[in-house]
């Protein structure tokens, strides 16, 4: 049945994505090949320039390696010299030892909320004086925040232009004025109210919050249960599956949800449009948003039909989830990512250890990849040839996990130039981050259910998307702070929700008044 | 009609802001991350300045009349000196930023105390302005405008100058605070105080 269908995408398209990682570019294609064992004498030779006797084995960073990680995948800010970018062939998605001694790991994220592979990037050139290091990564540590917090704030401004203009999205279930809109409404109403039995309509205050918070017991628990599905079913080599469960996941974001997204808005502004033009656009939509995420295509596109997918699956939250109960799932998923990252038992770190021991990238994800600036160079044969280069996809040397992370970003690649100290100046500095789509729907939720319960009120709204930033930047820099793993859920929802509940009940009734009286503070 | 109320009086009030803000500090990441959190202290500043006067309004049991107008003036002084405060503790954490920053890179140019001075004023000002305005300017938009009970018809231009004004205030009180914290002249900081104070009394006139 269809509702199943979506329920199923809704959970597994979920699941993906909350991880927050940082990405190089990906490797030239050499590193490809050497990533194959096929010409691991040259590639070597290539990409491990630096002189003899400086230390290559030890394990330290100059850069900054940052891993969040949220509750369902790990997130993974890594900030390094595009230097060592060169040294080490890898790529994007690959896991590849890097010669600074780091397996390299793509974090993807699952279809569940859970797990997602944690993408460890070795960071750093060993031999390097490591206050220069340092310096590279400070500098473009700012531009990595700020390279987040785009695409986080226009996921937030989707949603929330969505929520205060489109009433379908803050009407619940069984109000709608359309019959063919009660159908559509009630089918992922059905298949959600699975995960959320208990109403919330009770008379009573303390029985409306156990409801909540049975709902929320029974999310978390279907949560942990598909984080752990997912960790068995890597441990024992389903890639396959994965990746045919998130190919029909994403269609069913893509088609399915904007069709319904399309018609709502059409409906607010009273927009007629046949069905042959409608059905021609949605199906352009889609199938340039498949091919553009799961194959190649151009980056901007891919970001923004990541971000377009973020917001339709938030939207699809705040709709559908009872008030309390959003709440509730929104506090225990951060303190289930906290838990899940940080303890030594904990799924998402037993799937990163799986990953690490088998040095492979762990799943296709749905991951948000902001690459910067990137120079590219026929990896072998012609080191000094730059210029804007897409990376022929080549069948034969994929595996099946590789072509799992072939889509997610497009390729792009240094100049696999031995590296020395003298030239970082000139070089373009590739560095690209990577945030998992859960991340994004999160924040997106928290903000969106504060734009549609407040009363009209922008302030709680404004309130919370500062927070939810601050907690963000927090977040990364706590990470160069420890140099270890950490979520990237909590910090930026307590801010989220502590924000969100004080404005509401405090600050806005004393802005309100001094607003009326037109007193400015 | 009211579309152009709303774009004019949205203008009016941010236009300024938002110049400053795309000419001088979007192109640069540090910049905008001070700028938010500059915003986040203001924001904070706000929420103590709430929670007093939502104190001191349950204790008075919420009765109407003279009491509230008494109250409400009692929270904009003290809401006045919250922010100056935080605007202090944000000197200091920038003050140890810098430091930091300095000491991790000496030859990258971090920003000077006068460019994170003026960063400060503006993210204060504008988290002011937008929490002061944004509610005013999305009723603006809506059916219908202010009048009808014989109040002023110019309540929204009203409050857009005044909004203008009240972000400007804040990058010349954040310039002048943090120049008097660095040279030591404390009396810097009490004329930002008591400019503040004299502004927010102003519209006491109006209650």
């Amino acid at each position: 049945m269809l509702t199943f269908m979506a329920s199923d995408s809704e959970e597994e398209v979920c699941d993906e994505r909350t991880s927050l990682m940082s990405a190089e570019s990906p490797p030239p294609r050499c590193c490809q090949e050497a990533r194959q064992g096929l010409e691991d004498g040259e590639n070597a030779a290539q990409w491990m320039p630096w002189p003899p006797g400086t230390r290559a084995s030890g394990p330290q960073p100059a850069g900054w390696s940052f891993r969040l990680e949220s509750t369902t995948q790990t997130a993974h800010v890594h900030f390094h010299d595009t230097r060592a970018r060169r040294r080490r062939a890898h790529r994007g998605r690959s896991l590849w030892p890097s010669p600074c001694g780091f397996p390299q790991r793509s974090q993807d994220s699952e279809e569940d909320f859970e797990d997602d592979a944690d993408h460890y990037v070795c960071g750093g050139v060993p031999g390097q004086p490591s206050g220069l290091e340092e310096e590279l990564t400070l500098k473009y540590g700012a531009k990595h925040v700020i390279m987040l917090f785009v695409p986080v704030t226009l996921c937030m401004i989707v949603v929330v232009a969505t929520i205060k203009s489109v009433r379908f999205y803050t009407e619940k279930n069984g109000q709608l004025p359309y019959g063919a809109g009660r159908e559509q409404s009630l089918q992922p109403a059905i298949s959600l109210s699975i995960y959320t039995p208990f109403t919330e309509d009770t008379p009573s205050v303390g029985q409306r919050l156990l409801n909540s918070v049975l709902n929320t017991l029974i999310m978390i628990s279907v949560i942990v249960a598909m984080t752990i599905f997912l960790v068995v079913l890597y441990k024992y080599r389903c890639y396959k599956f994965i990746h045919g469960w998130l190919i029909m996941s994403s269609l069913m974001l893509l088609f399915l949800f904007t069709y319904i997204y399309l018609g709502e808005v059409l409906k607010t502004y009273n927009v007629a449009m046949d069905y042959p033009t409608l059905f021609l656009t949605v199906w352009n939509f889609g199938a340039v948003g498949m091919v553009c995420i799961h194959w190649k295509g151009p980056l901007v596109l891919q970001q923004a039909y990541l971000i377009m997918i973020s917001a339709l699956m938030a939207l699809v939250f705040i709709k559908y989830l009872p008030e309390w109960s959003a709440w509730v799932i929104l506090g225990a998923i951060s303190v289930y990512d906290l838990v899940a990252v940080l303890c030594p038992k904990g799924p998402l770190r037993m799937l990163v250890e799986t990953a690490q021991e088998r040095n492979e990238p762990i799943f296709p994800a749905l991951i948000y990849s902001s690459a910067m600036v990137w120079t590219v160079g026929m990896a072998k044969l012609d080191p000094s040839s730059q210029g804007a280069l897409q990376l022929p996809y080549d069948p034969e040397m994929e595996d099946s996990y590789d072509s799992f992370g072939e889509p997610s970003y497009p390729e792009v690649f240094e100049p696999p130039l031995p590296g020395y100290p003298g030239d970082e100046l000139e070089e373009e500095e590739e560095r690209g981050v990577k945030l998992g789509l859960g991340d994004f729907i999160f924040y997106s939720v928290l903000v969106g259910k504060a734009a549609a319960t407040g009363s009209g009120d922008w302030n709680t709204t404004l309130a919370c998307f500062v927070a939810i930033l601050i907690g963000l930047c927090l977040t990364l820099l706590l990470l160069a702070v420890f140099k270890k793993a950490l979520p990237a859920l909590p910090i930026s929802i307590t801010f989220g929700l502590i924000f969100y509940f004080s404005t509401d009940n405090l600050v806005r009734p004393f802005m309100d008044t001094l607003a009326s009286h037109q007193l400015y503070i | 009609m009211t579309a152009a109320v709303f774009f004019g009086c949205a203008f009016i009030a941010f236009g300024p802001a938002l110049a400053l803000y795309i000419f001088t500090i979007a192109t640069e990441p540090l910049r905008v991350i001070f700028l938010i959190i500059g915003a986040f202290f203001w924001l904070v500043s706000l929420l103590f300045s709430s929670l007093f006067w939502f104190v001191a309004r349950t204790i008075t049991a919420n009765k109407d009349g003279p009491i509230q107008k008494y109250l409400l003036i009692l929270g904009v002084l003290v809401s006045v000196l919250i922010q100056e405060l935080f605007r202090f503790v944000y000197y200091k954490l920038l003050k140890k930023a810098s430091e930091g920053l300095k000491s991790i890179n000496p030859d990258e140019t971090t920003p000077s105390m006068r460019l994170l001075a003026y960063v400060s004023g503006l993210g204060f000002g504008i988290m002011s302005g937008v929490f002061a305005f944004v509610n005013t300017l999305s009723d603006s938009l809506g059916p219908g405008t202010v009048g009808i009970h014989g109040d002023s018809p110019q309540f929204f231009l009203n409050s857009a100058f005044m909004t203008l004004v009240i972000i400007l205030l804040h990058v010349f009180w954040g310039i002048i605070f943090f120049d008097g914290c660095e040279k030591k002249k404390w009396s810097a900081l009490l004329i930002v105080l008591l400019t503040h104070l004299l502004v927010s009394a102003l519209g006491k006139s109006q209650i």
